[in-house]
């Protein structure tokens, strides 16, 4: 069954430096690392010490406040740092590969056959549960709670990120056994989104409920088709995984194997050739960014895409749940009379000066300057231009940054992830760290409620 | 970029870091992002951002009023000669380049109407840059646009003295005491001109202080009048309303000292919707509002229900689209009612706002026996009420959310039952 969301406001940033659809072999990284930023919330206590040697698929550490949650090693080989930081906190852990690798064998695991509690404890122990993420509070899912439905987008909106139906060409076996596992998990359907003209791997799937999708940027975030399909009332769960580790589930069910492989987008406009490298997850940064060549020294390197990244360097590793790497480049330069002259060279949503409304396919040069300074919240109206959801986007900002709860949880709070607010904060004429306000609104709500 | 340019960026951006965790660093930073926008680059959520600024969106309504004010400065002058001509029995026929754009009227413009701008702009920015350093923020932009408003909503003859102390008293009260920028509760343009009222009334209104030296002349044999259209209306002096439609539209006739051309507020209007910059909604909505209120009066006349000796015969008869071109109405609505801070911050809120200024400011104008015109109290009053608005339009979408949470089958935490149930099924 296929239902069609057309989504109308958004905004689709066009930017230099899209990845090419043709896929290389990264140099293989010497060292791979874990970065726990990446899990949001967790608490890990390490399983394995430094200088043991680990196989590929092996716990290195799991979550303190669920010991059957597990998080293995992409590769074989020893682990050589845990790097810590204030009050000892680990910030990743990094293992040095060995040159033939060995994996965990965990056999093939039918889901067909298999109950939900026995499919939750396969996927906690080889380590393909921290894929599952749930809303509300955007974290890894909880294994206990039992969510009303499961999300996956496969349509790509965001800036210059992975297209999903390149990478998941091929991968129908893998999809179809972890959406099968997936669809166990939940009383409720398994809704799966992709572009209205896409040929998706996904569309020829069975067990899930598909939902074509069209429209401009925040269209592919599964948080704007939430909104449109079913949306979150408070007490629900809703768990959500993106296509491209769907796809290392179903290898792990398929052949019992952690396979870490990840087809990744290089893109933007600091890299001379932008297209796809296949790597693992971990994998250092510089093994296929400087491959393709780089324009100049000062950019700046991004775990994920523009809006929604973390900030990376060329030695840094790629993210847990990342399949794009986006390099552009860096904006501290002054820029005379920068608010008073017109620009032609950037986006907006106005036109006041700005003339990027002329035309909506020309593709941009953006650096990470902020274009103005931090401001409070002045201008009204202009999120809901870009913001699909029933949602006041100012209001649900100011009522977590006076840390009101109730407000918090009537306003929606529990549907929405930072991401849902990358677009707001790219158009912010305040210059308002959204995402920031958002996440730390989300957090107290979990500490307080959840 | 030439070597010279280089330097004074570099030189610049040396002082930048001097002045930083200094008291003088938000006035320093003020002056030096006037020239250059800064090299701040994004640390958290998005990495890039978009074109505009605070800046940028508030220079588009200055650039808005540009056309305004220099309408006024030429009109400061006409008026005065159009006032001495009645006064002397002449009469001239009208001609735009040899009797409106003179120099002599923009003179008059340049010695009466400048210095407004300046004591406004200077006496508010100070405020604002103390403010900023006492409390160790940046200064805002609020004031670029509110120091542009304020001189043209005042009469001609206001002296700067009681300006400069309406500026201080707006900008501390109307705006500082809530915070500073994007806080306030009421339209700080409107809190100085509402202060203006208030303490010196004989200033601010009746037929004489519209008029260059139409105060001083008073008494005199020169005696010359400053009598606007809604006064002469409120007045019952139907008779000596001399002035054409297309007068009034384009703003050949005497008021306050930016509000009298139509035509260019329509057009800076338009500009402001086209950018973006304000919102269409509270235009259109408050056109309507005074339209409506502007037609019920004329259907009260048209019913007999008052006579024209009443008080209230000569505004009420007054045809109702007629209000929209004389008079504050008109700025008010496109330069006033849509500021973002103190106007409805809802889309759906917006239309009321805007609906109940346009209707109220008809009202008071009609029914105000001391001052025939509304649209400033109205703002002010709506500006207070656009809170509660929104209160209500924000709460239909949280009832939505909870009438949704209340149809919805909440599912039990994944208990043992459950899985029984989920095992039953597969087998």
């Amino acid at each position: 069954m296929s239902k069609d969301i057309r989504i109308r406001k958004g905004l689709n940033i066009n930017l230099v430096g899209a990845a090419e659809q043709t896929t290389a072999k990264a140099v293989l990284s010497n060292v791979y690392a874990i970065n726990l930023e990446d899990f949001h919330g967790i608490t890990p206590k390490m399983l394995v010490k430094q200088g043991v040697e680990v196989k590929a698929g092996e716990a290195l550490f799991f979550n303190k406040s669920n010991p059957e949650m597990l998080f293995v090693s992409p590769v074989s080989g020893e682990l050589v740092e845990i790097e810590r930081g204030a009050r000892r906190k680990i910030l990743s852990v990094k293992i040095l590969a060995d040159k033939t690798q060995a994996v965990v064998e965990h056999g093939a695991f039918d889901a067909a056959k298999a109950t939900s509690s026995q499919i939750k404890a396969h996927l906690l122990k080889t380590g393909c549960w921290p894929f599952i993420k749930q809303r509300p509070y955007d974290i890894i899912a909880n294994p206990d709670t039992n969510p009303k439905s499961i999300f996956i987008s496969g349509y790509t909106t965001a800036p210059l990120a992975a297209n999903s139906d390149y990478v998941l060409q091929g991968k129908e076996k893998e999809l179809q056994a972890a959406i099968t596992a997936l669809g166990k998990l939940t009383p409720g359907a398994v809704h799966v989104s992709v572009g209205a003209n896409s040929n998706s791997p996904l569309s020829g799937l069975s067990g899930l409920e598909l939902h074509k999708v069209s429209g401009p940027h925040p269209a592919g975030l599964v948080g704007t088709q939430i909104n449109k399909i079913d949306p979150i009332n408070k007490g629900e769960v809703v768990w959500t995984v993106s296509p491209q580790d769907l796809v290392l589930i179903g290898e792990l069910l398929l052949t019992g194997k952690f396979n870490a492989d990840r087809i990744v987008a290089l893109a933007g406009s600091s890299v001379k050739t932008p297209k796809y490298f296949i790597t693992k997850i971990g994998a250092e940064i510089a093994t296929f960014l400087y491959g393709s060549g780089v324009n100049n020294d000062n950019f700046r390197v991004i775990n994920g895409d523009v809006l929604t990244g973390s900030k990376s360097r060329p030695d840094g590793h790629l993210g847990y749940y990342n399949n794009t790497v986006t390099a552009i480049p860096e904006g501290d330069d002054y820029e005379l009379f920068g608010w008073a002259l017109p620009v032609f060279n950037k986006v907006s949503t106005t036109r006041a000066l700005t003339f990027s409304w002329l035309n909506p396919k020309k593709k941009y040069d953006l650096n990470t300057n902020t274009n103005g300074e931090h401001r409070a919240f002045v201008v009204t109206g202009q999120y809901e231009e870009v913001f699909p959801m029933d949602i006041f986007p100012m209001q649900l900002l100011k009522a977590c940054m006076i840390k009101d709860l109730d407000e918090m949880e009537q306003l929606g709070l529990y549907e929405v992830a930072p991401e849902d607010f990358a677009l707001t904060e790219f158009i912010c004429i305040s210059k308002q760290p959204h995402q920031k306000i958002i996440r730390e609104g989300l957090d107290l709500l979990y500490k307080e409620i959840g | 970029m030439s070597d010279k340019r280089l330097t004074f960026k570099k030189r610049l951006h040396i002082l930048k870091h001097h002045y930083r965790d200094k008291k003088m660093a938000p006035a320093f930073n003020a002056i030096h992002t006037f020239l250059f926008s800064p090299d701040d680059t994004t640390h958290s959520g998005a990495h890039v951002r978009g074109a505009d600024d605070l800046k940028r969106t508030m220079n588009m309504v200055i650039m808005a009023l540009i056309p305004v004010l220099l309408f006024s400065m030429f009109n400061a002058g006409y008026q005065y000669y159009a006032a001495i001509d009645v006064a002397n029995n002449v009469s001239r026929e009208f001609s735009l380049w040899e009797s409106f754009l003179t120099w002599d009227n923009f003179w008059i413009g340049i010695i009466k109407v400048l210095p407004l701008v300046v004591v406004s702009y200077g006496v508010g920015l100070l405020v604002e840059f103390i403010f900023a350093i006492i409390k160790g923020h940046e200064v805002e932009e609020g004031y670029l646009v509110t120091g542009m408003l304020v001189p043209l909503i005042v009469p001609i003859d206001t002296p700067l003295w009681m300006l400069a102390v309406a500026v201080v008293f707006g900008v501390v009260i109307g705006k500082e005491v809530f915070g500073g920028t994007g806080m306030n509760i009421l339209n700080p343009a409107l809190t100085i001109r509402a202060f203006l009222f208030f303490a010196y009334p004989t200033w601010m209104s009746g037929d004489k202080v519209w008029v260059y030296q139409a105060v001083e002349r008073t008494g005199t044999p020169d005696a010359i009048s400053g009598e606007t259209v809604l006064g002469a209306l409120a007045q019952n002096h139907l008779a000596e309303l001399n002035y054409s439609i297309s007068d009034m539209f384009f703003g050949f006739i005497p008021g306050s000292v930016g509000e009298t051309s139509t035509f260019l507020i329509l057009l800076g209007g338009l500009f402001l919707i086209y950018t973006k910059i304000a919102s269409w909604r509270i235009m259109v909505s408050a056109v309507i509002g005074s339209l409506v209120m502007g037609y019920i009066f004329n259907m009260v006349v048209d019913l007999g229900v008052i006579s024209e000796a009443s008080n209230f015969y000569g505004l009420m008869s007054f045809e109702y689209w007629k209000h929209l071109l004389v008079g504050g109405l008109a700025f008010g609505i496109v330069y006033m009612a849509t500021d973002p801070v103190t106007g409805s911050q809802t889309n759906k809120g917006k239309w009321i706002y805007g609906f109940f200024i346009g209707f109220m400011s008809v009202m008071i104008r009609v029914f105000n026996p001391a001052y025939p015109e509304g649209v400033f109290l109205a703002i002010l009053l709506m500006n207070v009420f656009a809170p509660t608005i929104d209160h209500y339009v924000v709460k239909a979408n949280i009832n939505k959310r909870l009438k949704r949470f209340k149809n919805a089958t909440i599912l039990p935490k994944d208990s043992d039952s459950r899985a029984e149930e989920l095992k039953a099924e597969t087998i």
